[in-house]
């Protein structure tokens, strides 16, 4: 079967103001609310596309976290993915142990792409999608904007800093995605009902023979430095004049 | 005790980046540094010369095969990680090249990677951001680990000159792979000043509206010798090519002056902008959240503002 493994994570929805545990220990998500990370929502979509494209047959979704997850994972079937796969795990783990895991799933579910964001966006590690090509010693294409499949390769548009950079690389492959691939669906009612029957599998990190290997220790959690209030001034000629006699004009 | 610290140079194939003289400045911080710069190039000698001359530099290695020719992670972080046993830390720049490769290198070292360190603490200890920015962390990597990072930039001041250090080519012996294929690149920039290094930067948001609006933005900018940046929305809207981007999935800046017109200020903009020395908004809309970080801000019409500004400034 010609299958696609997208890769999600719950994080802290993007429009909430995160705040920091008073004794620096954590980040606040009592009561938070939380979602599907915007990039693994925008590789899923993709996924969904080359699945109506007839390109693939099975869109997959996996997620490595608390029972918690399974809230997202459901979300991923009422936008249109055929299964999903939760691999449980209560602490939080290093990209390179999720890669791991990934690696592993690979191994089960044979995909001939694998789609993740480019970064999740709470912890803004951006490791994971480059790591799991390392361990499966499979290409990458990081940061991708188009994504073109044709003859067992892919054609993928990259988001680099000096503009769009294009590679062909054989499948399978790992692709992580960036904002302007496409814009994802919106999620309809019958879709949601229709998702509670979509096959939802548990799985352990023993059972994929992966261990929650911890090689970073977070020490200390604190806010971001404040900038200094700023003043206002009225129009054109006041700015022009605060700018100069701060030597930038 | 002595760390060897190893940078992956970032270059074009003839110049090497400033991003790399940062990676040579916040190496320099981790206490008894000795560091190395390897270029993977087709052709490296100019590029490891101009590495060599970097002060804190003691040696550059050069790694030449024609896959090179364009920086492709697959091919490079075999021949880095083959090469980093007698190094305590592999280094590279939080730009898209050593974001797309240093994950790479970590998985091959079995390690785990600290992305965009903006201070060391210590030669295991290491602040970065998270949530955007909104969170900064301290992280201890485990004691006998190698430490695999990409340096956050913006928080360096490049090395200066000055180096004298010996250039020697290395063979790592491992072929790199073939199932990644360069196709082509294309840069919309003229010869405007860099966004990541101009020390005056002009953003633009959705309020221009169009392609043809961010024109004024491009006349200004020349007047006043800055770079010009843009927001998401007014990428994704296609006023400005992807490369403008400043942001959380743009590019993170520290310019002496940045100007933010027509601009809300979602936290997800200012993340690229927080080291920036003075930031000015223009904006028509008072309680837009750009004005909380705005060291001056100006409400009002930026169709008004702009051209009063071009016009007061000569
Ligand atoms: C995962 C994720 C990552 C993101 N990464 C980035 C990123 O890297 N960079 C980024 O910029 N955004 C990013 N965003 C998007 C971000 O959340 C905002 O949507 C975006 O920054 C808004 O752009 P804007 O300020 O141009 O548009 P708007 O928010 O629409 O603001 C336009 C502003 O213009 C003002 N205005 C309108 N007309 C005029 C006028 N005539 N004169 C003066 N002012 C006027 C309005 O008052 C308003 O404040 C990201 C979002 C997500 C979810
Ligand atoms: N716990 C997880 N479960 C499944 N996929 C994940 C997980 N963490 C990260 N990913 C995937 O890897 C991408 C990059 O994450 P990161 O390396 O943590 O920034 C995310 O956008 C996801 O696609």
């Amino acid at each position: 079967m010609k299958r696609i493994l997208v890769g999600i994570k719950r994080v802290v929805d993007y429009n909430v103001r995160i705040r920091i545990k008073p004794d620096g220990s954590g980040v606040l998500t009592e009561g938070v609310k939380m979602s599907v990370n915007p990039f693994d929502e925008i590789a899923l979509e993709e996924a969904l596309r080359i699945k109506e494209r007839g390109a693939a047959e099975e869109v997959v979704v996996v997620t490595v976290g608390p029972a918690d997850c399974q809230a997202q994972l459901r979300t991923c079937l009422a936008m249109g993915a055929d299964r999903a796969l939760h691999v449980q795990s209560d602490t939080a783990l290093e990209p390179l142990v999720t890669a791991r895991v990934l690696r592993a799933l690979t191994e089960r579910e044979q995909p001939f792409l694998v789609l993740l964001g480019k970064q999740a966006i709470d912890d803004d590690n951006g490791q994971t999608g480059q790591m799991l090509a390392a361990l499966w010693d499979r290409p990458q294409a990081t940061f991708a904007s188009k994504l073109d499949i044709a003859d067992g390769k892919a054609q993928v548009t990259r988001e680099i800093d000096a503009g769009l950079e294009t590679l062909e690389v054989d499948l399978p492959a790992v692709v992580t995605v960036d904002l302007r691939l496409n814009e994802p669906r919106y999620v309809k009612l019958p879709d949601i009902m229709k998702a509670k029957k979509k096959p939802l599998e548990t799985l352990t990190l023993e059972s994929l023979g992966v261990v929650a290997r911890a090689q970073l220790k977070t020490l200390r959690f604190e806010p971001p430095a404040q900038r200094q209030k700023g003043v206002r001034v009225k129009d054109a000629a006041e700015l022009i004049a605060a700018l100069k006699q701060k030597g930038l004009l | 005790m002595s760390h060897n610290i190893l940078i992956v140079a970032e270059h074009d194939g003839s110049t090497l980046s400033v991003a790399t003289a940062k990676c040579v400045a916040c190496a320099a911080t981790v206490p008894d540094a000795h560091i190395t710069i390897a270029v993977c190039a087709a052709d490296a000698s100019a590029v490891a010369a101009q590495a060599a001359a970097l002060a804190g530099v003691e040696r550059v290695l050069t790694l030449e095969h024609p896959l090179h020719a364009h920086p492709l992670a697959a091919a490079i972080a075999p021949q880095i990680a083959a090469l980093a046993g007698p190094y305590s830390h592999v280094f590279g720049p939080s730009s898209t090249f050593g974001k797309d490769l240093m994950p790479r290198i970590a998985a091959l070292l079995d390690t785990a990677q600290v992305s965009d360190i903006m201070a060391v603490e210590s030669a295991t200890r290491f602040r970065r951001p998270i949530y955007a920015g909104n969170a900064i962390i301290t992280v201890e990597v485990l004691e006998g680990a190698k430490v695999v990072g990409t340096v956050r930039t913006a928080s360096y001041q490049a090395a200066g000159a000055g180096g004298r250090a010996a250039i020697e080519s290395a063979d790592p012996g491992v072929e790199p792979p073939a199932h990644t294929r360069f196709v082509s690149v294309s840069t919309a920039g003229g010869d405007r000043p860099d966004l990541q290094t101009a020390a005056k930067v002009l953003s633009g948001g959705r309020a221009l509206g169009s392609a043809e609006s961010f024109q004024i933005l491009y006349r200004l900018a020349d007047k006043l010798g800055a770079a010009v940046g843009a927001s998401r929305a007014a990428v994704d809207a296609g006023y400005a090519p992807n490369e403008l981007q400043v942001g959380q999935t743009g590019k993170i800046i520290a310019p002496e002056l940045y100007i933010a017109i027509g601009i809300s200020g979602a936290i997800q903009h200012l993340t690229g902008i927080k080291d920036a020395r003075t930031i000015v908004a223009i904006n028509k809309d008072p309680e837009a959240p750009i004005f909380e970080v705005a060291d001056i801000g100006l409400v009002g019409d930026l169709f008004e503002i702009v051209p009063q500004i071009e016009q007061l400034i000569g």
